[in-house]
């Protein structure tokens, strides 16, 4: 039983009336012979660890291995009880940064589905199951549910920057996130493809400019807006509004517009602001130093 | 594509490509030469070679060839490590050579008169391949339990290493053959679905037309 559309998984989760996730954990059973136990085990497994990154990331600033970036997560998440966008949004993008300081400074991250945008659904999931005061198991069932979203999205377009973009990445993980979220706020799979399908069209083109080619600027402050996306797109599903294009052909559009996009701003350094004159000066002097 | 490929691996950032897939051809390497050595010899091209200290591209080899996996914590201490191990380490930076995949290192290790040189690239999301043994052009992953066989390229070596996976119950998942010119020396790569027994290096060595055996286990 292969599944390749988000249009067969939300049939088969409604027939049976279950969540994506159980549908995604007997799919994955199946095919890699691990019972559900130890697919259970082995998510619990990366749940942790995302756990550690974040709480490492907004108790501290920890510069870069460069030295360009360092406590975005940490300076976000003291100013939240004052910020306008309100705490759950707050909270989640912090965390999100938290987790890409980590990972530029050589912590340890978990690829979700990228280590560029590693931090949108650890700052998602673990905002909303606070939020909703979710059990581990439930948290970890909803990462589940994000690891079949991602798939569905690498298998029918892509989720690596070098071949479709920042869209491909940050877009991916926030529409990851935000069929996540939906689940764990009690939405049917239906409304979770709907949130899926509105997320990634919020950043459908968004090209992949890394400065220097380095995983930072402006990475780590496009994984706190891949996890406020997240939310909204959530909060817009659970509403009763739907994606009027189906998750499935937006998937497949935003796997076009990557593969329309030039070199130039796939990962490359040489487009958008890694192009810029700042971001120039700033390679050279990168580039010279022995960081 | 499982769904751990998704959410996952876990690695030592930054990058899945630079820092995740440089660890793990550092690794190979190690498990490719098989036995100690005190010197390494390390060439980056292109963009392993151009953003490769911001990302730890050169930190992360280290750190595989002292045998650390790409979710070590350890790999940012890889160069402190590594000097306090006494082996002697070097870099040669090439940033634009259109022959290689555009994230390629080139790991020479040395013991004593012993070298052997190791290419590989670096995929994407942490996965690799290695493509080239000594000058002997490869194409494996490291994702499998892998045979590999310097030998003698004369007929009955690949009928002779077959039939004793046979009799050892070893089904073979994938096999490549090359070698330099006829008759001269080949290298074979094959990887196993089970994992090969430690004997399998004496027992296949016995032959006088396989040089060498090495063995990278899953």
């Amino acid at each position: 039983m292969s599944l390749f559309t988000m249009k067969q998984i939300i049939e088969a989760a409604e027939e049976k009336g279950v969540k994506i996730s159980t549908v995604a954990m007997e799919m994955e059973s199946k095919e890699s012979g691990l019972s559900i136990d130890e697919i259970k085990k082995r998510m619990t497994n990366n749940y942790d660890i995302m756990k550690n990154a974040v709480s490492h990331g907004i108790n501290q600033v920890i510069p870069s291995v460069s030295g360009l970036t360092g406590g975005e997560g940490f300076r976000l998440w003291q100013g939240k009880d004052k910020g306008l966008s309100g705490d759950t949004i707050l909270k989640a993008s912090s965390r999100a940064m938290a987790v890409s300081n980590v990972n530029a400074s050589m912590g340890r991250v978990v690829a979700a589905p990228t280590a560029g945008s590693c931090g949108i659904i650890p700052g998602v999931l673990i905002t909303i199951g606070e939020r909703l005061g979710k059990s581990e198991d439930e948290i970890v069932d909803a990462l589940i549910t994000t690891a079949v979203v991602g798939k569905v999205i690498a298998q029918n377009a892509t989720v690596a920057g070098s071949e479709g973009g920042c869209q491909a990445e940050c877009g991916a993980a926030s529409a990851m996130a935000a069929a996540a979220a939906v689940e764990l706020s009690g939405g049917t799979p239906s409304q979770a493809g709907h949130a899926a399908a509105i997320a990634l069209k919020g950043v459908m083109g968004l090209i992949c400019d890394p400065v220097a080619g380095l995983v930072e600027v402006p990475c780590i402050k496009r994984n706190s807006f891949g996890a406020a996306q997240a939310i909204l797109a959530a909060d817009m599903a659970m509403s009763g509004i739907e994606s009027v294009i189906p998750v499935d052909e937006v998937i497949k559009a935003m796997g076009d517009v990557g593969h329309a996009m030039p070199e130039e701003l796939k990962e490359t350094a040489m487009g958008g602001i890694a192009a810029s004159e700042t971001a120039k000066k700033l390679e050279k002097k990168l580039l010279k130093n022995d960081m | 594509m499982n769904l751990f490929d998704i959410i996952g691996p876990v690695m030592i950032g930054p990058s899945s490509s630079h820092t995740a897939g440089a660890a793990r051809l550092g690794k190979l390497a190690r498990n490719i030469f098989g036995e100690e050595f005190n010197k390494a010899d390390i060439t980056l091209y292109n963009s392993f070679s151009k953003t490769g200290k911001g990302h730890g591209t050169d930190k992360a080899i280290v750190a595989g060839i002292l045998g650390m996996e790409p979710d070590d914590e350890n790999i940012k201490n890889a160069f402190e490590l590594v000097k306090k191990s006494g082996i002697e380490v070097n870099f040669n930076y090439q940033d634009s050579n259109r022959e290689v995949h555009p994230n390629t290192a080139m790991i020479k290790l040395y013991e004593k008169e012993k070298s052997m040189s190791i290419t590989g690239c670096s995929l994407g999301g942490g996965r690799v391949m290695i493509q080239d043994i000594d000058g002997f052009k490869t194409e494996f992953t490291g994702e499998f339990n892998t045979i590999i066989s310097i030998q003698r390229d004369k007929p009955g070596i690949v009928a002779y290493v077959a039939s004793y996976l046979a009799q050892k119950n070893i089904n073979i998942a994938q096999m490549k053959l090359s070698r330099k010119s006829k008759g001269d020396t080949a290298l074979m790569i094959i990887e196993t679905d089970e994992i090969p027994p430690e004997s399998l290096k004496t027992d296949l060595e016995n032959n006088e037309g396989i040089y060498k055996i090495v063995l990278s286990i899953i």
